[in-house]
């Protein structure tokens, strides 16, 4: 799957084609997508964290609101978890973005994703009620 | 209902959907990724202004605070579910080679936001009408 030449280690021997390998980017110019599919994937999760980021202060916000309370400061640490945990995910898949031809985004990724997700709407409705 | 069924097997068998067809090309699993991950920002939305409308209106009466609140955060949680679902769907019908599953969903979730965003209008008119 992954060819000759994903990554940054180019290193002797593992030159993609004649004449390609050029000037230290690991990728050949016929390799990379010209629609810049990896990319703009990477982007997409960056811009699903900032909207995390999001609810995680107004989470936090609203579990210490008036007063700090011992249940409050809990649930502030959990959401601070759920979001930290949401980080993690996208780091991985961008990392694994860094490739010339990417595998698919794996199941455990998309259900931790939407776990967090859920989780963070579950903090409202306790805190709500 | 029993496809929807399927299709939630399918979530946390990755095994069972990889033995089916063949591998789409990576650019197609990137594009359904991205929607995928469209639909969470959608959810993570919604989910935030649950709590907007809790926090940042506390004049409005405890009853319709908590309404409205909560259909936003339902909402929220049916997007983040079915983002997941849809994704999954869209794999498998890629590997097969199949049409892309067609949905209600985006009507539904379009006409609730409608009515929440009414209900906040009339709220905020007979709010300030009672001052």
């Amino acid at each position: 799957m992954t060819g000759a030449g994903s990554g940054a280690g180019s290193g002797a021997g593992d030159v993609a084609g004649a004449g390609s390998g050029g000037s230290g980017t690991g990728f050949a110019a016929a390799d990379r997508d010209p629609g810049l599919q990896p990319e703009r994937t990477r982007l997409a999760w960056r811009r699903t964290t900032l909207s995390a980021t999001v609810v995680a202060v107004l989470a936090a916000k609203q579990a210490i609101h008036d007063d700090v309370t011992a249940p409050g400061l809990v649930a502030a640490g959990l959401s601070a978890l759920v979001w930290i945990g949401f980080l993690a995910v996208a780091h991985r898949r961008i990392q694994s973005l860094d490739a010339t031809r990417p595998q698919a985004l794996s199941h455990r990724g998309a259900l931790l994703a939407t776990a967090s997700t859920v989780a963070f709407a579950g903090f409202a409705v306790a805190v709500l009620l | 209902m029993s496809d929807f069924v399927q299709s939630l097997r399918l979530w946390f068998a990755p095994r069972r959907l990889r033995e089916q067809g063949e591998t789409p090309d990576y650019r197609f699993s990137l594009a359904n990724e991205r929607t995928f991950l469209a639909w969470i920002r959608t959810a993570l939305a919604l989910i935030g202004g649950g709590f907007a409308v809790d926090q940042f209106l506390p004049d409005l009466r405890w009853g319709v605070r908590v309404g409205l609140a909560l259909a936003l955060l339902a909402a929220g949680v049916l997007c983040a579910l079915r983002a997941v679902n849809h994704w999954v769907r869209c794999e498998r019908a890629m590997r097969r080679g199949e049409d892309l599953p067609v949905s209600r969903f985006p009507t539904v979730l379009s006409l609730a936001v409608a009515v929440v965003a009414l209900a906040m209008v009339v709220v905020v008119v007979f709010g300030w009408a009672g001052r």
